[in-house]
């Protein structure tokens, strides 16, 4: 009997047969209304995956976005703070993009095939957001979240994983290229691109592929320790490598139902992709050119480096004079570093010009009681963890 | 001034002698560490003895470590990283086996199948070792106090020491029943220990194992529960009693320390080993070296083991009567022998199911206690056992480091083995007749074992001492019992990383809190020579 679909709560993603065999603990999420796995065994040993062999991970429910047309290019361009203006084709980028107000949307990919074909991909749904803003520009949006299945395989061995399974001269592949390949019949899209902060790739193929390509990658990985990955590690990692989560450490702007607590891309870190100067408009172009001007900017996004091994989970940062000065986003033990860290978001000037004498409050569960520990600080790059062989050019490889 | 005169001397570049060297070094002085071999790292090394393939030739696994250290010493940042174990198997007989797995509740569930009383106990049992492990944990990094002393800082010491054990609720609500479960604990024998908790054989062989590991007690010893502890007492990222290899083998460790040290100014010299500290109105103020260098310090840390430091390198006319005869007295026995096998595939072990994580760490095939204690009778005879306990592991199933994918190293500890082998003694073709029985026992449960193999290391207790400096070749510098722990290791009244002889000083697993790789007695040494030159210092360790 088939299943009527129409009233079913979560999709599954073209990998779920071979996701759901991998997995022996049963533990599913919710991910942009598809069913993927958090964790297939235990979390550290697929932490441990990712920073020590090749880690695969269903990427299929991110939303993905194809924009095609002749004013493809300009509409990009128009649509993102950073300049592409000169961005070659087979490349990716890495972007944010904002409302009118300049107050950050969501960050994500964008892949350039040529100027009028290109696919953005991102953590929320924009579908909407980029027909509007596309009005008056030749452009289509199409919403290929269903029609493309995503991993992302990402380690030390990963580039070695993908050569076994077919993917040639890979090592060559620069960060942020991409390369089309055909591999057993069906066109396999690879970009050199991820969210662990480490030698990593993307692969994206037809979903009637899906299958097959899992259990290829498998075999490839087989003696290169592969581990399939949920996302509590991919938390882990992604924090190490000091990427920003949407909803997790700020809001999108589409989403804040205070507008409060809507961020430019100051605030978060993210001025680096502001291209003010770039020719075009683009959207919140006005109202960042304003707050730059004016040194408005209230908040930082910065990196902790605490005392002790409690990871600060949600913990209030204070000053010296024990004034709240903001909160941890995101906080873990790294097991890479054996440092105890933290994303935070501070009122400005701490972060940025008062670096010392700040402290979280953290509480430590245990059983049914808390401990509070009071621990010192430091403002360190966001960026914890950047290992040299993510950038290298050849690929690392194990044969 | 004469040449060759630094702040520090430290003998021995094992992974204590590099971690007091590196704290040191840390805190601005100029440290200098001798090294008798070309190769530095003690017993944590990892060297390539058959083309493609790396060995940790001595120790083998890590979890012992302090984090602190790891992180005071960033020691990652020189390239070490720990890959967690996935679990660990007791392969039987019949074809059936054991495990338990880095889910406890996928252990809960294996211990099941064997007994269902066991599998509830061992919830007990786990709550009963950790919170032990909660104890001991603040005193491995404490300097003991000497009980005797009523200095203030001892007498503080004693209280803070005492406080570990006493005290309620911040440490996990100990109260006096748990004060007395504790020196029970200390004191008992692991069989007598498990048996209070679990009914099935094949439960407690498995959980022995780790209390006869590099001692020289049997599982019916009084004392080896401890030994128990002292294995559980480490973690891998706040999993208590987990363990891991270090990427790259066991050298990765002193490899990483050495980066640490040498970023701070530090230096190795290697082929330099010392044969004597040279002295000048009772106080040390220099070593010689074999090769006739001479270096002069204000300060001497010895890595080496109390004996081979006060029996060895310094002369008994530099040291009281009762300090010497103490350090005679030092038990540390040499019971344990080593594989190291370059294989050209995965060996197969029918007893655990292919893909089962099970297999992902540390095998055995010691089904009960009997049978250990009858492998503890042949080393008592002097003799290897027959009927061996092994701990053997395949770090290439995890790390991709260790040889190109497809092939695999394996570790195999191998307990008990004598260093005064009966009937004259060791030698080449014995050792090779010891590495041939190993081979043979392992080829029982893996039938393409044999024919996989390339290469193989036989490590005697005779070979740690002639290579690494263990006397006797005990892996812990000295057995873990209670009389040679805490206030009393090395010797009572000289547990405080300070000896005898002024200026000299011993950072070794020899001193408190004992033996593995664990670094805190050269932190804890480190700590204390910093104290006496009134250099600040500063990190998480302390």
């Amino acid at each position: 009997m088939t299943q009527d679909l129409r009233y079913s709560a979560l999709k599954k993603t073209p990998f779920h047969s071979r996701t759901s065999l991998a997995s022996r603990t049963n533990k599913y999420y919710n991910w942009n209304g598809y069913t993927v796995p958090t964790e297939y065994s235990t979390t550290e040993l697929e932490y441990t995956a990712a920073r020590n062999g090749t880690s695969v991970m269903d990427l299929t429910p991110m939303g993905k976005y194809e924009i095609t047309g002749d004013h493809a290019h300009q509409f990009v361009d128009y649509l993102v703070t950073r300049d592409l203006s000169k961005m070659k084709d087979n490349t990716v980028a890495y972007i944010i993009w904002c409302n009118e107000d300049g107050k950050v949307i969501d960050d994500g990919t964008i892949f350039k095939f040529s100027s009028t074909k290109f696919m953005l991909c991102c953590a929320v749904k924009i579908y909407n957001w980029l027909n509007d803003s596309a009005y008056g520009f030749d452009v289509t949006i199409t919403d290929v979240t269903d029609t493309i299945a995503a991993l992302a395989i990402q380690g030390p061995t990963s580039c070695s994983t993908l050569k076994k399974f077919g993917a040639t001269d890979l090592e060559a592949l620069k960060p942020f290229e991409m390369r089309e390949y055909k591999i057993d019949g069906f066109d396999i899209l690879i970009s050199r691109t991820g969210f662990t902060g480490d030698l990593g790739y993307e692969l994206w193929t037809d979903p009637k592929n899906a299958e097959t390509t899992w259990d290829n990658i498998e075999i490839a990985g087989k003696e290169l320790k592969l581990r399939p990955f949920g996302m509590y590690a991919l938390e882990m990692t992604r924090i190490e490598a000091g990427f920003i989560q949407t909803n997790t450490d700020f809001m999108a702007a589409e989403d804040s139902l205070r507008p409060t607590r809507m961020r430019s891309p100051y605030e978060i870190g993210m001025g680096w992709l502001v291209h003010l100067n770039k020719n075009s408009y683009f959207v919140g172009k006005k109202a960042l050119k304003k707050e730059k001007e004016e040194n408005t900017t209230e908040r930082c996004l910065v990196g902790l480096d605490i005392d002790g091994d409690k990871p600060a989970h949600g913990s209030v940062i204070y000053n010296s004079k024990k004034e709240d000065i903001g909160i941890v986003t995101a906080a873990l033990w790294s097991p890479i570093m054996k440092k105890n860290i933290a994303l935070a978001s501070l009122k400005r000037p701490y972060g940025i010009k008062i670096k010392e004498n700040i402290f979280a409050e953290i509480y430590h569960p245990e059983e049914l009681e808390y401990r509070k520990i009071w621990a010192r600080c430091k403002v360190v790059k966001r960026q914890f963890f950047n290992p040299e062989r993510r950038n290298k050019v050849p690929a690392d490889l194990y044969e | 001034m004469p040449k060759n005169t630094h702040d520090v001397i430290v003998v021995g570049a094992g992974h204590n002698g590099l971690t007091a060297a590196s704290y040191m070094a840390k805190a601005g002085l100029d440290v200098v560490v001798l090294e008798k071999n070309d190769w530095i790292g003690g017993a944590a090394v990892s060297r390539e003895l058959y083309p493609g393939w790396k060995y940790s030739n001595c120790s083998y696994v890590c979890s012992l470590l302090r984090p602190e250290i790891m992180r005071d010493l960033e020691l990652y940042k020189y390239g070490l990283q720990i890959i967690p174990y996935e679990g660990s198997a007791t392969m039987m007989k019949n074809g059936d086996y054991y495990t338990h797995y880095h889910d406890h509740d996928m252990t809960i569930n294996s211990i099941r199948r064997h007994s269902h009383k066991d599998a509830e106990a061992y919830e007990r049992y786990s709550r009963d070792v950790l919170r032990q492990c909660k104890i001991i944990k603040p005193l491995l990094k404490m300097t003991p106090p000497d009980l005797t002393s009523f200095k203030p800082k001892d007498l503080f010491g004693a209280l803070e020491f005492a406080k570990h054990f006493a005290a309620k609720d911040e440490l996990g609500g100990l109260g006096e029943k748990e004060i007395y479960d504790t020196i029970r604990f200390y004191t008992m024998s692991i069989r007598d220990y498990l048996e209070e908790y679990f009914e099935s054989e094949i439960t407690k062989a498995h959980l022995a194992g780790s209390a006869i590991i590099g001692t020289a007690l049997g599982p019916c010893s009084p004392g080896s529960a401890y030994v128990l502890l002292h294995h559980y007492m480490g973690e891998v990222d706040g999993s208590v009693g987990s363990w891991g290899y270090a990427r790259g083998g066991m050298g990765s460790i002193t490899q990483a320390m050495m980066g640490c040290l040498k970023d701070h100014g530090g230096e190795v010299k290697q082929s330099s080993e010392v044969t004597n500290v040279i002295t000048k109105n009772g106080k040390a103020i220099g070593v010689a070296t074999q090769n006739g260098d001479e270096y002069y310090a204000k300060k001497i840390v010895s890595n080496l083991d109390v004996k081979r430091t006060f029996l060895k390198i310094t002369e008994e006319k530099d040291l009281p009567d009762d300090f010497v005869r103490s350090v005679k007295n030092f038990k540390i026995r040499g019971s344990s022998g080593k594989l190291n096998i370059a294989l050209d595939g995965l060996p197969d072990f029918p007893c655990i199911p292919e893909g089962d994580p099970g297999g992902g760490g540390d095998m055995h095939f010691t089904e009960t206690i009997e049978e250990m204690e009858g492998a503890y009778d042949d080393w008592k005879r002097g003799e290897w056992s027959r009927n061996p306990y092994v701990d053997m592991c395949i770090p290439s199933k995890s790390d991709p480091t260790m040889a190109e994918p497809g092939k695999h190293y394996m570790s195999v500890f191998i307990q008990y083995v004598p260093f005064n082998l009966a009937n004259g003694g060791w030698n080449e073709e014995r050792k090779q007749e010891f590495g041939r029985h190993i081979v043979d026992c392992i080829a029982q449960f893996s039938p393409n074992f044999k024919d996989l193999i390339n290469h193989y290391e036989v490590r005697t207790p005779l070979e740690l001492e002639n290579e690494v400096g263990l006397t006797e070749g005990n892996i812990f510098q000295g057995e873990l019992t209670m009389d040679q722990l805490m206030f009393n290791r090395p010797v009572p009244g000289y547990a405080q990383y300070r000896t005898p002889l002024k200026n000299m000083y011993i950072c070794s697993s020899s001193t408190h809190p004992g033996g593995g790789v664990m670094g805190a007695p050269g932190a804890n040494a480190a700590r204390e020579v910093l104290l006496d030159m009134n250099v600040p210092q500063k990190g998480n360790y302390y």
